[in-house]
């Protein structure tokens, strides 16, 4: 699926990733935790291709192609999907017409029939449901005016409809309370399948609880300088990150 | 990404071509005897002559405005053309089997099919093509409900009472420069006359096209709604594309008696210029209605076109309970200036008014809203609220607010709201990770931005003017 081998990149001139190897197969969980700052949002936006990150060295491949080679939106139809750690509102863009043109433009992309209005709003209402999102939301603006809870579930809702193959969740969990956590790990585990991979950034042992990793990675300092099976993830929540080589904060 | 943004923004004009079809055309130049040729033109009568006579003569003495916020050199009136007709309309067609081809060809492409099976169900339409009214369409439907829907020429030869007490009467001859101008040359427009208790059943809408090189259009519209009727009415406007600037300089006066209710709505698509700002339209407009009581007008504008936008559609609320709503969408591009607003004048008791105003600005363009609310003594309880906001695209462009305020009457409340946004590299990147092309995402944020505005425009109308916003935000994302 993924295959990210010696990643350099950086933001404004300053290095952020510094040398980062990690191979995800089909239908594998992988979380991320690691300090603040040491680079784990930034891994997010430079795979999705956000502007301002400059990729000095290092290859990613995606399901066996370059991903460099793809435009953000072009990632995004092939499979990649980045949940906001910080999701942003679009005022009087319905979040129903919103999510309609993006699964529109998706299915498009994989060849799929279009979806009338009518099934597609059904399809978006049962969703909904499932990440207990009241109808009401897909009425308001995208995220407008959603509580903190309330735009981490929209971006569950988003993902679930649009079925991609690489799921990246950055710090989905944060500011969620112990129901909602329920609920959106609930999303994760349903579509959980073998061919699609998760990439689960998180401070929490608690969500892996609910999201069982099959590998956890610690990211320091723009590299992965720890890896293991979920019992890391108890392990850190122990200890901190202070006894990891490198000695990092 | 934001330079992605903006570069999004340079389009093909789609209006932007020019008929060949035979016109006469008067020389450039303005003098008295230009204002008898016209009035001749349409065998008026001697009280219409000299009503353009003395609004001629007054504009003589009267200087070009120049407090807007519009920069451009000064307009030599001598070199306009202040006539010009397809030769086929010498006599008036009287259905549209006799409107030559070439014409009916001509709103054909510019997706308007003027035979009545095939235009929009439910809408009139009056057609003006340069300085004449071609055609008006579903005229015997209306007039069984008692509707006078015609051109303004055709209504000062038919309902002269009419006319006399009404025009003027809310935008009088000497009001300001461009409205004396109008009222000298006025050439065509149209005419609404909805009596007491009518319901209008059907929109009516006139659509202008400017097709002549070197001349004005200067178009006149009335409408009239007696007691308790009701109407909506929409306006179309689009011209070829030419290096020369050209002037329209329209005047439209709205009369609403008690409790009538009149809903004007106006998707302006006038030809903006080139990127390098070469050519387009000067839109000097003055638009007013007056509210008796408890009658309500609303006011809603899209505008996308014209090198430099001047317009200020106002309402005088006269009557005790009368409410006035204006709201706009104003979009600027490459080089264009718009200085647009609107004008409450609160006289009457528990008088209401509203005012939605976006302006989105892109490329090197500026934007500014202007806006009067004044109480006056007399309006006791009246309350006004405004709303203005700017989206910036880029950062080469601008947006400014000039909002004046003048209470004479401490029990009148009045609200006032603004802000400035831009279209952010935040959402242009979710939505670019959601797959959206970025031409698609900054379409759906500025429609997103002009959902208060468009809900007000009718159905078919606010499905249009996305589309327009659409097509006129092309190429400002690279
Ligand atoms: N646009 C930017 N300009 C300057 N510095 C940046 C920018 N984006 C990220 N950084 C810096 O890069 C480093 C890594 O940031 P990143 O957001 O990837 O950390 P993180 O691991 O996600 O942290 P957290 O756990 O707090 O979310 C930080 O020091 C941050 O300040
Ligand atoms: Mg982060």
């Amino acid at each position: 699926m993924l295959r990210i081998n010696n990643l350099h990149a950086s933001v404004e001139d300053k290095e952020i990733l510094k040398g980062l190897s990690l191979e995800i197969k089909p239908g594998e969980v992988h979380a991320i935790m690691g300090p603040n700052g040491a680079g784990k949002s930034t891994l997010g936006n430079v795979l999705s291709g956000r502007d301002g990150y400059e990729v000095s060295s290092g290859t990613v491949e995606f399901k066996g192609a370059n991903l460099f080679d793809l435009a953000v939106e072009e990632r995004a139809r092939e499979g990649v999907f980045l949940a906001f750690q910080y999701p942003v509102e679009i005022p009087g863009v319905s979040n129903m017409e919103f999510l309609k043109v993006s699964v529109d433009t998706v299915r498009k992309h994989k060849g799929l029939p279009a979806l009338s209005s009518v099934e597609f709003m059904k399809l978006a209402r049962t969703t909904s449901q499932k990440v207990k999102l009241d109808q009401a939301f897909l009425k308001r603006g995208v995220n407008e005016g959603f509580s903190g809870g309330e735009k981490k579930r929209n971006e569950i809702l988003q993902m679930m409809l649009l079925e991609p193959s690489l799921c990246i969740l950055d710090e989905t969990d944060s500011g969620l309370d112990i129901d909602a956590l329920q609920t959106v790990a609930d999303g994760v585990n349903a579509m959980r399948n073998k061919d699609r991979s998760f990439i689960v950034v998180t401070h929490y042992q608690r969500l892996l609880d609910y999201i069982v990793p099959d590998y956890v990675h610690v990211l320091a300092d723009g590299k992965i300088v720890k890896s293991g099976d979920k019992s890391l993830a108890k392990e850190l929540e122990a200890k901190g990150y202070g006894w990891l080589e490198g000695g990092v904060a | 990404m934001s330079e992605q943004v903006e570069h999004l923004i340079s389009k093909e004009y789609a209006a932007g071509f020019h008929t060949a079809i035979e016109s006469e055309t008067l020389p450039p130049g303005l003098n008295e005897d230009v204002v008898r040729f016209i009035s001749a033109k349409k065998d008026e009568p001697e009280w219409m002559l000299d009503w353009r006579l003395q609004a001629f003569r007054a504009w003589q003495e009267m200087e070009s405005p120049d407090w807007a916020k519009v920069k451009y050199p000064p307009v030599d009136f001598q070199s306009i053309s202040y006539y010009s007709a397809p030769k086929s309309m010498d006599e008036r067609p009287q259905s549209l089997d006799e409107v030559d081809p070439e014409l009916l060809a001509t709103y054909e492409k510019l997706g308007i099919p003027l035979h009545e099976q095939a235009v929009l169900a439910g809408v009139a339409m009056d057609v003006v093509f340069d300085s004449v009214s071609v055609v008006t369409t579903f005229r015997e439907k209306l007039l069984e409900a008692g509707v006078i829907f015609c051109s303004i020429s055709e209504a000062i030869e038919k309902y002269p009472e009419l006319i006399k007490k009404y025009l003027g009467s809310v935008v009088p001859q000497k009001d300001n420069y461009f409205a004396a101008l109008n009222s000298a040359v006025f050439s065509d427009g149209s005419f609404v006359f909805i009596p007491k208790g009518v319901r209008c059943p059907m929109e009516l809408s006139t659509y202008f096209r400017i097709n002549e090189q070197n001349t004005g259009q200067f178009e006149r519209t009335l409408i009239v709604a007696e007691e308790g009727s009701h109407v909506s009415y929409l306006e179309g406007c689009t011209a070829p594309m030419r290096d020369e600037n050209q002037l329209h300089a329209a005047v439209v006066e709205l009369v609403a008696c008690d409790n009538a209710e009149i809903k004007y709505s106006t998707v302006q698509n006038w030809y903006p210029g080139d990127a390098e700002g070469k050519g387009g339209i000067y839109n000097f407009v003055t638009k007013r209605g007056v509210c008796h009581e408890s009658a309500k007008i609303s006011w809603t504008q899209v505008e996308t076109g014209s090198a430099i936008t001047w317009k200020y559609p106002s309402c005088i609320l006269r009557g005790d309970n009368s409410v006035g709503e204006f709201y706009s969408v104003a979009l600027t591009n490459n080089l264009q200036q718009a200085d647009t607003g609107t004008k409450m004048i609160h006289i009457g008791k528990n008088t209401r008014s509203t005012i939605i105003a976006k302006g989105i600005s892109a490329g090197r363009s500026d934007s500014s809203y202007r806006g009067l609310v004044r109480m006056n003594p007399g309006a006791d309880g009246a309350r006004n609220f405004t709303q203005c906001d700017s989206l910036l695209i880029g950062d080469r462009c601008g947006a400014h607010t000039f909002p004046y305020i003048e209470s004479k009457n401490p029990s009148a409340v009045i609200e006032h709201e603004a802000t400035t946004s831009k279209v952010s590299d935040d959402q242009m990147f979710l939505c670019a990770q959601r797959g959206l092309d970025p031409e698609k995402a900054v379409s759906m944020i500025v429609n997103g931005f002009c959902r208060e505005v468009f809900k007000e425009l009718p159905m078919e109308f606010a499905v249009e003017a996305g589309k327009l916003l659409e097509v006129s935000l092309e190429g400002s994302v690279g």
